[in-house]
């Protein structure tokens, strides 16, 4: 039997503390630098080694929390004891840890008052760097094994650990930026105080304006915004249920085909929608042009503002309420409609009270998902929006534009981020309330009843049309790639792939990348890999802990975890910028930071695949192995993991395609250095270069594509393989 | 398999809530080193609760427990020596036989070729040999089944624990499976807790039974201590069919009380009950139909009589209620509405307090 002692854990925020250098190194770390001690420079010099030769006595702390937590870490002695030195151990070393990463930053003291109580302070620290992070997690993992041993999680390390890291992580990663952009707000501007500036930036008539009700101006951004929001999650509510209805209540043959619609969303790059639309409705667009020749009309810019902004989030965000509806029609169990038929109601009357009524909740539930998309959706906006402004570009603006006003961003994302809660939360309540649409796995037999003629007619004039009109979308945008200059020079090129994608064979042999977009293109190929793993492994483990662990506070971390999820990208974003622009955690501009970005704005897709895939695994399964000696970790790599596969790889795919695809956030995050394909052609647009952005995106969507299939190529046969043993993964109840 | 006999168990105000829930009340319990002892009891009456709690599955959140001595209340799962035959049986799909049966052992650090040799051992002692190449899917239910306790047992617990074991499987096979999983707990000595909801189960397999109610224990003893002298209504209808009528003691000499059923006056074991009302429980096999000139008897008329083969089900009609009785073949000659006179069989008829 293997002893619970925690001084691997102890050894390793030992290193952290008395070896490796406390802060981040800013050319890098060597192999020779790792060792801290003994370092003149203060900066490269590890916690206690700063705190002996650099007499920085704020790390005397820090090293006593060591102390106390050494004893706990013994294998020997009784285990309250030993206990009670690690969660005190391990609660010191934090709160040390985050005290003085805190108190002292570049310019001394980061408080007045801290410089009132004890003296100007001539020295002062930047970003913490590999021994902090070291010693900080140990710290964390100290404080899950001194509660483990003491009889919480069930008395397992694992969990209490698991549960441990993702608390700090969710803590780090959204709760601190999220409250620093709140608190933003308070700060004083010019000659006004905190409350002043904080009633001054809230009570802006560029926000809550309501002069386009009587005259021709724009109404203030939130207005437009929850307009915007409203229509587009109504009209792709209706045309997601048209789509839905068609794929799984008609014989239409084509039914296949509409399904790959769902795979759209994924892997288009958020704003090809809106420059196929410049393209066809724009000022030299198809459309436009035709009218000119033909007609002699002038159809002028309509597109740019609302009705582009519009068009644009439908046709965008009517796949996924296509996918959300798809299954919503589906759970409704057909016995309902066929006793509904037997009572002698005719289909009409069966579809209207007893399918739909059914389908309420399912159908609120798509709505909310498209309005918080349409919310903190970026790309079309910022594309098409004109003077239009939604609170997303206007964040943006007031962060980039020449004003620098990070009040007024905090201002605008903490309206955004109340409405995407009240949305998040009145969102749960619907879904809670749709158990009664039978999931109960039993096979429900019976047919599902055809569709009333008229309400098939009216569904197929609305969905064809519209799928043909995406399709003509997509087609356009991607032969902007291959033309001069769209409305003007139809010559057909392939010079924007040029420009994109150049590739030179150098005086020497080698092959040069000489094209603009090779650099982004490889950067976000590079980080989105590491992202990948990092998020579908995170995920997991929470799917894991959530639905395989009964702890306290189970409820409030998977709240916790799905408020996070809610929170807007252009919020995250400017967060992001505002939090760790300065110590203790200096990392805007490195890629840690893009890292640390995707990882936490995929994780959902992490978590609801980890989750899905978990339910379907019969929960003694690991308590087998857990009784079986295996430990927790033992139980997970060898049991739940090889049954997991299919949902790793999704996990896997997705994180890896959303962050090729994701702009809103990392919009603010980018640097020289590390600049994102998204980011790089927003510019080309920006600047009018669209043959150059529709190259790239054509690029970027066969690339993912092919990731795709190339992944569900395997996956599939991977379950053809299986086969044989596939029965007995649901043994539960089942006689073999 | 080397331990002549199995650990002991003991429970010392061990207690489960869950929020405000209780799912098992504060109760102590020994269950002594080489007995098989089942937790019966309806479904949602804490019996399972409580085998997880000895398992290590759920944390215990009142009390201690103890196994062979040592003090396991904060240990997992993995820590404690006891194993665990799940009623769903767990057995890991994606691997084969022998991997399963070795997964513990080779989990607690044996080398993998030893881990196969033990397994085979184990898989000899379950009647698998040579199957340890199979995928748990291509094997029977019952064999299935036989893996299940085969990998249980090969890690030599101090208990085993079994967690309905046999409700996935068909009646026959429930019976020889019982037999045989008693059989081995007797040959190796071991400790089992054995939880289900079949009576007829409890009563073929245990050396004792924990019969619990509403979170708590509501009777414990030997198989036949429950059935013959059950502490209360609930339990003896629990543990088999029964009838319960109301009586009065009328007076209490000796341990023995004289008590009034309708007309009919017997003598039972008093059980500490002083005169007054009682409840009296009959089991049907101890009313027999008697002459009509017999003492102290009760007049009754058979409302239905129903053919079984092996046997004949009555239901009378009587002045305390209807009686239902199982009688001997031969009995049946009695015919519906006819008016007959009850006797009974003192060895099935037992006083609880009202």
């Amino acid at each position: 039997m293997k002893s619970a002692s925690s001084l691997l854990i102890w050894s390793a925020a030992a290193l952290g503390i008395l070896v490796l250098p406390w802060h981040m190194q800013q050319d890098g770390l060597t192999l020779t630098g790792l060792v801290g001690v003994g370092q003149e420079d203060a900066e490269a010099a590890s916690a206690l080694w700063q705190a002996v030769a650099h007499r920085r006595f704020w790390f005397w702390p820090v090293i006593a929390a060591l102390a106390v937590a050494l004893p706990g870490a013994l294998p020997s002695g009784n285990a309250r004891a030993r206990s009670a030195f690690l969660v005190w151990g391990g609660l010191l070393g934090l709160a040390a840890i985050v005290a003085q990463g805190l108190a002292i930053g570049v310019q001394g003291w980061s408080y007045p008052w801290l410089t009132e109580m004890f003296g100007e302070l001539d020295d002062r620290q930047f970003g913490m760097g590999l021994g902090g992070t070291v010693a900080f997690f140990a710290f964390v993992l100290l404080l899950t094994d001194g509660l483990a041993l003491r009889g919480y999680f069930r008395g397992d390390r694992f969990v209490s650990g698991a549960v441990g890291v993702l608390v700090a992580s969710i803590l780090l990663f959204t709760a601190w930026p999220v409250l620093t952009v709140l608190s933003q707000m308070f700060t004083p501007r010019g000659d006004l105080g905190v409350a002043a500036a904080f009633a001054d930036r809230l009570v802006d008539r560029k926000i809550w304006g309501l002069a386009c009700v009587t005259g021709n101006v724009n109404c203030g951004v939130f207005w437009n915004t929850l307009l915007l929001a409203t229509s587009t999650a109504t009209a792709a509510t209706m045309l997601g249920l048209c789509f839905a209805l068609i794929v799984t209540r008609t014989g239409f043959p084509m039914r296949r085909g509409l399904r790959l619609l769902t795979v759209l969303p994924i892997i288009t790059p958020p704003f090809v929608i809106g420059l196929g639309l410049i393209l066809i409705f724009g000022r030299s667009g198809v459309v436009n042009q035709i009218a000119e020749a033909v007609f002699g009309l002038q159809l002028g810019r309509w597109i740019y503002g609302f009705a582009g902004v519009f068009l644009a989030q439908v046709f965008s965000f009517t796949p996924t309420a296509f996918l959300v509806l798809i299954g919503v029609v589906e759970g409704i169990s057909p016995t309902m409609e066929e006793a509904s038929q037997t009572l002698r109601a005719s289909r009409m009357r069966t579809f209207s009270a007893v399918t739909l009524p059914l389908m309420l909740p399912g159908l609120a539930n798509a709505w909310l998902v498209v309005f918080v998309e349409s919310l903190a959706d970026f790309g079309n906006p910022i594309v098409l929006g004109g003077s239009f402004g939604v609170l997303s570009t206007e964040i943006f603006f007031a962060v980039v534009g020449a004003q620098q006003d990070f009040g007024r961003a905090a201002v605008l994302a903490a309206v955004m981020l109340v409405v995407a809660l009240v949305a998040f939360i009145i969102q749960r309540a619907v879904v809670g309330t749709r158990s009664y649409v039978s999931l109960t796995g039993k096979g429900d037999v019976g047919l599902p009843t055809p569709l009333p003629r008229r309400i098939r007619i009216l569904a197929f004039s609305i969905a064809i049309p519209w799928a043909v009109l995406t399709i003509v979308v997509y087609a356009m945008a991607m032969a902007g790639a291959f033309v001069r200059v769209w409305g003007r020079d139809w010559t057909p090129t392939l010079s924007h792939f040029q420009r994109a994608f150049a590739l030179e064979w150098g005086p020497t042999g080698g092959l040069i990348f000489s094209g603009g977009a090779w650099h982004s293109l490889f950067t976000t190929i590079q980080l989105a890999a590491i992202a990948a793993p990092v998020t579908a492994g995170i995920g997991l483990l929470a799917a894991w802990v959530l639905t395989r662990q009964r702890f306290a506070g189970r409820t409030a971390l998977e709240f916790a975890l799905m408020l996070t999820f809610a929170v807007p990208g252009t919020v995250i974003g400017v967060a992001y910028i505002l939090t760790f622009n300065i110590p203790p955690l200096e990392i805007t501009g490195t890629a840690m930071i893009l890292v640390i970005c995707f990882v936490f704005r995929n994780l959902p897709v992490g978590v609801r695949s980890g989750v899905a895939a978990m339910s379907q695994l019969d929960k003694s399964l690991d308590e087998a192995a857990v009784t079986l000696r295996a430990s927790t970790f033992r139980a997970i790599r060898t049991v739940v993991l090889p049954l997991l596969k299919p949902a790793i790889v999704t996990a896997l795919v997705y994180s890896f395609v959303r962050a090729m695809t994701t702009v809103s956030a990392v919009i603010f995050l980018v640097s020289a250095q590390y600049e994102m394909a998204t980011v790089f052609i927003i510019n080309r647009v920006i600047n009018g270069d669209y043959g150059l952005a529709i190259a790239y995106c054509a690029v970027l969507i066969v690339l993912m594509m092919s990731v795709i299939g190339l992944i569900n190529l395997l996956v599939g046969s991977r379950r053809l393989g299986r086969r044989q043993a596939a029965p007995p993964a649901l043994p539960a109840g089942g006689r073999a | 398999m080397t331990r002549k006999t199995g650990a002991e168990v003991r429970l010392e105000g061990i207690g489960k809530r869950y929020g405000q829930v209780q799912a098992v009340k504060p109760l102590d319990l020994v269950i002594e080193g080489g007995t098989l002892v089942t937790l019966l009891g309806p479904s949602g009456c804490g019996k399972t609760t409580l085998l997880r709690m000895i398992a290590g599955l759920e944390q215990a959140t009142d009390g201690r427990l103890f196994i062979g001595g040592r003090d396991v209340t904060l240990l997992p799962a993995g820590e404690r020596n006891v194993s665990m035959v799940f009623q769903s049986y767990a057995l890991f799909p994606h691997m084969s036989v022998l991997d399963n049966v070795a997964y513990g052992l080779v989990s607690s650090g044996m080398r993998k070729r030893d881990a196969h040799a033990k397994a085979e051992a184990a898989l000899e002692t379950v009647g698998l040999k040579g199957f340890g190449t199979r995928l748990p899917s291509e094997m029977s239910g019952g064999q299935q089944q036989r893996v299940a306790v085969a990998r249980a047992l090969v890690l030599e617990p101090e208990v085993l624990l079994f967690d309905e074991p046999l409700s996935n499987l068909d009646a026959r096979l429930r019976r020889s499976m019982r037999e045989e999983i008693r059989a081995l707990q007797q040959r190796l000595g071991l400790t089992v807790v054995y939880v289900t909801h079949d009576q007829s189960e409890a009563l073929a397999v245990s050396d004792r039974i924990v019969v619990m109610r509403n979170a708590e224990i509501a009777q414990a003893g030997t198989p036949e201590e429950l059935y013959t002298r059950p502490s209360s209504v609930f339990v003896a209808t629990f543990m088999g069919e029964a009838n319960r009528v109301p009586g009065t003691i009328e007076s209490v000499t000796g341990g023995t009380a004289q008590v009034a059923i309708g007309g009919m006056r017997v003598g039972l074991p008093d059980r500490g009950l002083q005169p007054g009302p009682a409840d009296v429980v009959i089991r049907p096999e101890a009313i027999r139909i008697m002459p009509a000139d017999a003492p102290d008897t009760l007049p009754a008329t058979v409302s239905r009589a129903t053919y079984m083969g092996s046997h004949t089900e009555y239901l009378f009609a009587t002045e305390v209620g209807e009686l239902f009785a199982v009688g001997p073949q031969r009995l049946s000659r009695h015919r519906e509405g006819e008016q007959v006179r009850l006797g009974l069989d003192l060895e099935g008829v037992v006083l609880v307090a009202p």
